[in-house]
């Protein structure tokens, strides 16, 4: 039962996480990915906004907002029934004004980022790779390219993450 | 209720972000660093089943459970796929996280996350107002 409470090793992990896409694409006809649901939010935010990219039918994509639904509810049963101890997912110097800050701006990037490139790491990264996007491969090589880069510059500056 | 199968779909995969170790800051920093394996076999071994069940799904031209065909739609290249790219991995470094275990992080009680998560909607927000002039 130890093997089902600790990490479970990549050879198990990242297979089943692949099973997503047939899982959505045969199960729903969707193709897997997570960052247009942030899209969703926006738009349902504001109903009247005059931004082009906001005015759509959210509500025809709610399939979007009930699988990241389900993501919150799969972790918190992750966290509370198979794992011997709370997982521990920020470093606890994140659990501060500066660490709420590093935090706000990063989600940030990941947010316009995502967007701009038209997907993330599982839009892109799985779900693109997987059916031989080339675009996805390139994206895929900067969402990496860009996080060196920031390394670099953290290195460059003294500054620790 | 046809909504029901995606959350748990969603729940799944919600399970499997936890349960790899995905949605941690500090694999995330293993990765970039070059100090383990571990996320970089994660993603291939995740790309390798799923690019094999779009195979086989093409080939033998599997439709939905509801008899209806399977389309996958292109993703077209442009600008944005490098340059928002960029922006993106910028981001996953500093956060130790992207859009899934953004979520992950909150069911699982990583109340922090929230400050992600608002800051991924403000830059969400951001590139929709930006559009027209970035493309």
């Amino acid at each position: 039962m130890n093997y089902l409470f600790n990490t479970w090793p990549w050879y198990i992990s990242g297979p089943l996480i692949g099973l997503t896409v047939s899982l959505l694409l045969i199960g729903g006809g969707k193709m897997f990915g997570i960052s247009s649901s942030l899209r969703h939010f926006c738009a349902m935010a504001l109903p009247n906004t005059r931004i082009e990219f906001l005015r759509y039918n959210w509500k025809a994509e709610i399939w979007n907002i009930m699988f990241v639904l389900g993501i919150v509810i799969g972790s918190f049963l992750a966290s509370a029934f198979l794992s011997s101890s709370a997982p521990s997912l920020l470093p606890p110097h994140y659990h501060s004004v500066s660490g709420a800050i590093k935090l706000l701006l990063g989600g940030f990037l990941v947010g316009f980022g995502a967007r701009y490139a038209g997907g993330c790491t599982s839009g892109h990264a799985i779900m693109g790779l997987s059916d031989l996007q080339p675009s996805s491969l390139v994206a895929v090589i900067c969402f990496f390219l860009g996080g060196f880069l920031m390394l670099g510059i953290f290195q460059i500056a003294g500054v620790a993450l | 209720m046809s909504q029901i199968k995606f959350i748990i779909m969603g729940i799944y995969f919600g399970i499997l972000l936890i349960k790899s170790d995905v949605a941690s800051w500090f694999r995330i920093q293993k990765m970039f660093h070059f100090e383990e394996a571990h996320m970089y076999l994660v993603i291939c071994s995740a790309v390798a089943v799923g690019m094999l069940s779009v195979f086989l799904i093409k080939k033998f031209k599997v439709r939905t459970i509801n008899h209806q065909d399977i389309v996958i739609s292109p993703k077209k290249f442009h600008r944005g796929n490098i340059i928002g790219g960029l922006l993106f991995g910028m981001g996953w470094i500093i956060t130790g996280s992207c859009p899934g275990p953004i979520f992950a992080q909150i069911g699982a009680g990583e109340f922090m996350a929230a400050f992600t998560l608002i800051g991924a909607l403000l830059g969400t927000l951001s590139y929709s107002y930006l559009k027209p002039k970035i493309g």
